[in-house]
């Protein structure tokens, strides 16, 4: 009987040598003359445990991880003679870290092979589409609007207000935009559902289409993603094919077509309005507001924008009903998060669930703590925009108003984490940098001041004149803060001021009998 | 192993330059397009080219010149054989990236941003590769590596020296 062997082609899977397993598994195959079967999947998201593999069993994938090349010919023989290995898990689906998640968007994630358009409408795929294409725009806008989904970009604007905008605009061409710049350090979710499981990516922003009556898509991603390019791509072909994309979609009347554009490496172009100047062949500089892109977007035509896990949430939606979704989360954060686990963390990567659940339990108990084995002393959400947290604040549950209410944000919901090693002066002056390196021009307070903070931290950082150059810095940052049109430069202050604030003792290094003669 | 493999670049060429912008140009917002496809072809975006994509989407040289400085990826010279990207990011930095970037500099004799004196290898900072659960990250010439130690890094290194 031929064995199937579940490889991961995610580049996190393959950036620890997932490409090498799968060769080496189809030669030692071949060499003991064990027929196998190598599907290539996205990745499940247990990112210490890549390369994971996985085999088909009568009880079930049994997953194996994390394999290196030499372990290939043991963990193939313990695959085919149904024993036992150091490496061998369990049932994938039985592994807590798995069960513990609640996967409505990443549900076929590292399952099904992102190339085959037949395995994800095995896998329940295309069922959202059919029953909007049975509803009409107003019920599928009632769907949204009644699932409570907020824009998972980072700033939590409501979809379905925003889709009803676009909805009710009159205009002889519209557009769908999806938003797959994912610049935030720490988030790989869009990353990992593009290359995973794609054509719910293009299922989202098809339904998108049909409500708002735009014909036409485009996914922006960056170009550090070329995995991600090649894999959305890939399905774009398969889903043309299949009647899904192009004229009369899905056997209807309706027509939606959509492509890729590639980004070059400007972290503000995942600013809405950058992202439209970029996608019409201008520098990123960001507009204005008003006019919305709902109402004056791509190429001044109204224009949905959305972020990839946005359009990923919404095939779950009109498949099993508003209800389904909005069950999940807390106050105003309703389904579920996929949060990503990154840094300095012993069990690192992606786990969805309701929100509410505690920064405390996110890093500490499904993290696992560091793995330098060092205490936890920081942790950075939602993106180099967000702020820094101390353990004080580990109580605070994954909900956007929680956040906003203790001076964070939770963002794209990206998790750095940092041990007791991290200069927090450091943190801080590069947040500023970062800004200053990728602040698109338009406003001074960015412009100037991000740089203006650089070189003050850096004299903090010398000991020089500590307490003046601290009431700069934080100075600095309310300009920046009030004084900025976009969130780049908004928002920067957020990581500085939360450093100042819960890392105050990184500030003030000089020692207290030299400070008494200052 | 994955045996290293040098990019290869065609040398710039005006008829071909002609023929690529050519080919992109119908596309409505072309230049970002035309841009990265020009630099996919000869490693850089030639000065020669930009009049060249300005008079195929009617635009002035200055408008085509502006979007090409504006976004780090588009080069105006050629790199070196191989370029070496490492994560500088947020999560790389917590996993230990900043000893290991200070490492590779002192390795190749250049800060990062610069190439060697040999024009073998380019080494320059990458703001988040998405691999940051298994950081710290690096990219030698399109290919992905994750979890950088001492040892991965100095043979990268190595391996981009060759
Ligand atoms: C500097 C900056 C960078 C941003 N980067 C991204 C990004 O990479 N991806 C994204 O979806 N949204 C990003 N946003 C937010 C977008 O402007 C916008 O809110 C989002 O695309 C809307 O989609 P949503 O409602 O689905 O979240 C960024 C915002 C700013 C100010
Ligand atoms: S805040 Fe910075 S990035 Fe945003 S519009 Fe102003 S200059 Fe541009
Ligand atoms: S639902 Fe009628 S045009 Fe799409
Ligand atoms: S921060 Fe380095 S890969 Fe994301």
């Amino acid at each position: 009987m031929t064995m199937k062997i579940f490889i991961p082609r995610d580049a996190a899977a393959v950036a620890v040598g997932a490409d090498d397993i799968a060769t080496t598994f189809a030669q030692v195959a071949a060499r003991r003359g064990l027929p196998v079967e190598i599907v290539r999947t996205g990745s499940r998201g247990l990112c210490w445990l890549e390369p994971m593999v996985e085999v088909a069993t009568p009880e079930g994938r049994v997953a194996y991880g994390p394999v290196s090349a030499e372990e290939v010919a043991s963990v193939l023989e313990s695959m085919a003679s149904n024993g036992p290995h150091a490496l061998r898990l369990c049932i994938a689906d039985e592994i807590p870290w798995l069960k513990r998640q609640t996967r409505l968007t990443f549900a076929r994630c590292g399952v099904i092979d992102p190339r085959s358009l037949e395995d994800y409408r095995a896998h329940g795929g295309y069922k959202g589409l059919e029953r909007a294409l049975s509803l009409g725009s107003d019920a599928i806008l009632a769907e949204v609007t009644a699932s409570g989904l907020r824009g998972r970009g980072g700033a939590g604007f409501p979809t379905g207000i925003k889709w009803k905008t676009v909805a009710q605009a009159s205009a002889d061409r519209k557009f769908i935009v999806c938003n797959a710049d994912e610049g935030d350090s720490g988030t790989f979710a869009d990353r990992m559902i593009m290359e995973g499981d794609p054509f719910l990516v293009i299922e989202g922003m098809t339904i998108a289409g049909i409500t708002v009556g735009a014909s036409k898509g485009y996914i922006y991603i960056r170009s550090e993603y070329p995995h991600a390019v090649a894999a959305m791509k890939a399905a774009i072909v398969a889903a043309r094919r299949g009647g899904y994309l192009g004229d009369k979609i899905g056997g209807s009347a309706c027509g939606f077509d959509m492509e890729v554009r590639v980004g070059a490496g400007a972290y503000v172009c995942g600013e809405e309005t950058s992202l439209l100047e970029s996608l019409e062949g201008r520098r990123g500089l960001v507009r204005a507001k008003p006019p919305l892109p709902a109402h004056h977007g791509l190429f001044g035509k109204p224009t949905v924008i959305n972020n990839v896990l946005s359009f990923a949430a919404i095939p779950f939606i009109l498949a099993e009903g508003a209800k389904a979704y909005a069950d999940f989360g807390m106050g105003r954060s309703r389904g579920t998060m996929p949060i990503q686990l990154a840094g300095n963390i012993r069990q690192g990567g992606l786990f969805e669930t309701a929100f509410g659940v505690t920064l405390g339990e996110l890093v500490d108990d499904i993290g696992g703590g560091t793995f330098t084995g060092r205490p936890v002393r920081a942790v950075q959400v939602g993106g180099p925009l967000g702020a820094y947290f101390p353990r004080a604040l580990f109580d605070t549950p994954f909900d956007y108003e929680a956040f906003a209410a203790r001076d964070g944000l939770i963002g794209h919901g990206g998790i750095v984490v940092f041990d007791d090693s991290v200069d927090m002066r450091k943190q801080a002056r590069f947040a500023m940098e970062f800004c200053a390196v990728e602040s698109c021009g338009k406003c001074t307070p960015c412009r100037i001041g991000s740089t203006r903070g650089v070189e003050t931290i850096e004299k903090i950082i010398r000991g020089e004149r500590i307490s003046e150059n601290l009431a700069l810095v934080e100075d600095l940052c309310n300009t920046m803060k009030f004084g900025s049109l976009c969130a780049l430069g908004g928002f920067t202050p957020y990581p500085v001021l939360s450093a100042l604030k819960h890392f105050r003792e990184d500030f003030a290094p000089i020692p207290t009998t030299l400070q008494a003669a200052e | 192993m994955t045996v290293a493999f040098e990019p290869f670049y065609e040398p710039w060429n005006e008829t071909r330059g002609a023929d690529i912008v050519a080919e992109h140009a119908s596309q409505e917002g072309a230049t970002l397009v035309i841009l990265h496809a020009l630099q996919d072809a000869f490693g850089y975006v030639p000065e020669a080219a930009i009049p060249m994509v300005a008079q195929a989407l009617n635009l002035s040289r200055a408008e085509v010149h502006g979007v090409f400085t504006f976004y780090h990826d588009f080069r105006r010279k050629p790199a070196g054989r191989h370029v070496l990207k490492l994560c500088r990011a947020e999560a790389c930095q917590a996993a230990g990236g900043d000893a290991l970037a200070a490492r590779a500099e002192a390795r190749l004799g250049v800060a990062l941003g610069n190439t060697t004196a040999d024009d073998r290898v380019t080494l320059e900072p990458i703001y988040c590769l998405g691999l940051c659960a298994t950081a710290p990250s690096a990219m030698l010439d399109g290919r992905l590596i994750g979890r950088l130690d001492e040892k991965r890094i100095d043979a990268l290194v190595a391996e981009a020296q060759r």
